[in-house]
C-alpha cells in the first residue's frame, strides 16, 4: 500500500535540496479567504473563526501545500495602537504613522502581546488551524522585522531619516522592536505555527545600499532570527537579494523569498544548497495573467529553480492581490501540479 | 564638470553632505540655472538611472535628492523668477498614507529647479477639486500598493467629466512591476524614477508650445 505524501513531507524534502513527488506550492493568500465566504475584507478579518474557514476551503480549493496565518501587514502596529484603514479591494493598510516625533522613541515600550485583542485573533487561527490540518501541512506564521516595521511606526522618508541621522533612537527603537518580534514570532509558533515568515524588505538592497545593511538589517536579523524557536523563512517582499547574497545566506533562515526583479536562474545557481527559494511569480502583473500565460510563467520559474529541490513556488512578495481572479489562481495550481512533477522534464 | 559630477555623485551615494556641500559650493560662481542644469542635472540623473538598473538603493535616492533640494533652495528659492518655465504641476498620493516616493519626485523636481504643489495624502474627491482650483496641468501620482494605483482609473474618470485637460504622470512600484498598468489606469504617462519624471514633464510642456 502506497501513502500519499503529505505537504509537510513534500515542504521538508525540498528543503534538505532533495527532490520531492512535485514543486511544492505556496500561493499565499490573505484577502482570497473574504472572497470564498462573500466577506467584506473587514468583516472577514474580524474574527479568527473566518480565516480559520477562509484558509481551509483556499488550501482545498488550489491544492495548497501551506495555511497561510497571515492577517495584514499593519496587524502589528495596530497592537501597538496604530490606525488600521480597510478598503474594498486591498490589505487594510497603516495610517497615519503612530511615531510622529522621534523624541517619542525615547519612550518607547514593548507591548504586551497577550493583551492585544488582534494579534489574539491570529493566535486563535492558529490554533485552530492547527487542530484541522495537524501535522500534514506547514501553518506560515508572520512577523515583520524589527528593522523594517518602523516603516509603519514612523513612516518610510522618516524612518531613512533616522536611520542615518540618529543611532541612538535608532537602536533604542529598534531594541524594543526585536523583542516585540521575537515574543510575537514565538506565540505563534507555540500556538501552532510551522515556520515563520520574516518579512524584511527594507534589508533588500532595493531599499538601502549594502554598506548600510551590513550594519544594520543583517545585524538584527542574524540577533532575531537566532532568537525565533523554529524555521524562518527570511523574505524581502519584492526587494532584490544579490547584492547581499552572501550574508542572506548567513542569517540563520531555511529559505529566502525573492523577487522577479531578479533572474530565477541566476539565483538558483546562487544559493542552492545555501538556502531555500521561495517565489517569484510576479504578484502584480498576476492581475491580469490569461490562464495561458499563467501556465507559461509557472513553467519558466519550475524549469529555472525546480531541478535539485530548494524551491517552492510562489508570488514574489509573500501577499498575492485581491484582484487576481479564481482562473488564474487555479492555473497557476493546475500547471504545478502537471509540470512539477520530479523529474522535471522541461 | 565632469570630475564634479562624478566627485558629486559618490559624496551623495555615501550620504556624504559635508562633502557634496563643498563640491556644490565650488561652483558657485555659476548661475544658478546653467549650475544645475551642468552638475546637478547630471547627478540626479545618473543616480535616477542607478536605481532603474539596481545599483542604486532608495534610500540613497532619497537622501540624495532630499539634500540637493535643500540646498537648491539656498541659490534658487522656491518662487524665483530664474525657476523654470513650467506648466502648473502638482504631486499626490491617493489615499494612501506611503509618501516616500511622492517626497523622492517632489525633491528631484524641486533640485531641478521646477516649482509644484504637494497636496499630500489625498481622496479622489478631494484632488479633482484641487487640480481644478488650482488650474493644474501636470499631475503626479505616486504609488507604493496596488489599490491606490487602480483609484488613478477613477480619478481619470472623474477628471474627465469636468472637462479637466491635466496630464497625468504616474510612478510607483505597482508601475514598474506591471509596465501596462499605467496604459489601463488612463494615465498619460509612466516615469520609471523621478528624474524620469522631469523628461516626461519636458516633452509635455515641449507639446505644449
Amino acid at each position: 500500500m502506497t501513502t500519499k505524501t503529505t505537504s509537510l513531507e513534500r515542504v521538508l524534502t525540498t528543503l534538505g535540496f532533495k527532490e520531492p513527488d512535485r514543486v511544492p506550492l505556496f500561493l499565499l493568500l490573505s484577502m482570497h479567504g473574504a472572497k470564498e465566504l462573500d466577506l467584506s475584507i473587514e468583516d472577514y478579518f474580524s474574527k479568527a473563526e473566518n480565516v480559520v474557514e477562509g484558509q481551509l476551503r483556499l488550501r482545498k480549493k488550489y491544492r495548497n501545500d501551506c495555511i497561510y496565518t497571515f492577517f495584514y501587514a499593519s496587524i502589528e502596529v495596530e497592537a501597538m495602537g496604530g490606525e488600521v484603514i480597510y478598503t474594498s479591494d486591498g490589505p487594510p493598510n497603516a495610517g497615519k504613522p503612530i511615531i510622529e516625533n522621534r523624541k517619542q522613541i525615547e519612550s518607547i515600550t514593548s507591548i504586551s502581546i497577550k493583551d492585544s485583542s488582534c494579534l489574539n485573533k491570529v493566535l486563535k487561527a492558529t490554533k485552530l488551524l492547527k487542530d484541522k490540518v495537524g501535522n500534514d501541512v506547514p501553518i506560515i506564521g508572520v512577523a515583520m522585522s524589527p528593522f523594517s516595521i518602523p516603516v509603519m511606526q514612523l513612516g518610510f522618508s522618516s524612518y531613512i531619516d533616522l536611520m542615518y541621522d540618529d543611532p541612538i533612537l535608532f537602536n533604542k527603537l529598534i531594541s524594543i522592536n526585536e523583542t516585540f518580534c521575537v515574543e510575537w514570532a514565538n506565540a505563534q509558533l507555540e500556538a501552532g505555527a510551522t515556520a515563520i515568515c520574516y518579512f524584511d524588505p527594507i534589508s533588500s538592497s532595493t531599499i538601502i545600499p549594502r554598506d548600510k545593511f551590513l550594519e544594520t538589517g543583517y545585524e538584527i536579523g542574524k540577533r532575531t532570527i537566532a532568537q525565533i524557536n523554529g524555521p524562518v523563512a527570511l523574505h524581502l517582499a519584492s526587494g532584490i537579494s544579490l547584492p547581499i547574497a552572501d550574508e542572506l545566506t548567513n542569517m540563520g533562515a531555511a529559505v529566502l523569498g525573492v523577487s522577479c526583479d531578479e533572474d530565477l536562474g541566476k539565483l538558483k545557481n546562487k544559493y542552492y544548497n545555501k538556502i531555500n527559494l521561495l517565489g517569484n511569480l510576479n504578484g502584480i502583473e498576476m492581475r491580469r495573467w490569461t490562464v495561458n500565460e499563467a501556465e507559461s510563467k509557472v513553467k519558466e520559474a519550475i524549469k529555472k529553480a525546480a531541478p535539485g529541490g530548494g524551491f517552492i513556488l510562489s508570488d514574489n512578495h509573500g501577499e498575492i492581490p485581491y484582484q487576481v481572479t479564481d482562473e488564474v489562481l487555479m492555473a497557476i495550481s493546475k500547471a504545478v501540479h502537471k509540470w512539477g512533477t520530479y523529474p522535471i522534464s522541461l | 564638470m565632469e570630475e564634479a559630477i562624478n566627485q558629486l555623485e559618490a559624496a551623495l551615494l555615501s550620504v556624504d553632505s559635508i562633502s557634496s556641500e563643498e563640491i556644490l559650493n565650488k561652483h558657485r560662481n555659476i548661475p544658478p540655472i546653467e549650475l544645475i542644469e551642468q552638475l546637478v542635472m547630471p547627478v540626479l540623473d545618473r543616480i535616477g538611472s542607478g536605481w532603474e538598473k539596481g545599483t542604486v538603493a532608495l534610500s540613497q535616492v532619497y537622501m540624495s535628492g532630499k539634500f540637493i533640494e535643500e540646498w537648491v533652495d539656498t541659490i534658487l528659492p522656491s518662487g524665483d523668477p530664474n525657476r523654470k518655465y513650467q506648466p502648473k504641476l502638482a504631486i499626490a498620493v491617493l489615499e494612501d498614507y506611503h509618501m516616500l516616493g511622492k517626497r523622492i519626485v517632489y525633491s528631484v523636481l524641486r533640485a531641478s529647479s521646477f516649482d509644484l504643489k504637494d497636496y499630500g495624502h489625498i481622496s479622489v474627491r478631494e484632488l479633482v477639486t484641487k487640480v481644478k482650483e488650482d488650474k493644474i496641468e501636470v499631475l503626479l501620482i505616486s504609488t507604493l500598493m496596488l489599490p491606490s494605483a487602480l483609484k488613478v482609473r477613477e480619478l481619470k474618470d472623474e477628471l474627465i467629466k469636468t472637462n479637466s485637460k491635466v496630464k497625468i504622470i504616474v510612478g510607483g512600484a505597482p508601475f514598474r512591476f506591471d509596465d501596462k498598468l499605467w496604459n489601463e489606469v488612463g494615465a498619460d504617462a509612466m516615469a520609471l524614477d523621478a528624474y524620469d519624471s522631469i523628461n516626461i514633464i519636458e516633452k509635455i510642456m515641449e507639446e505644449k508650445k
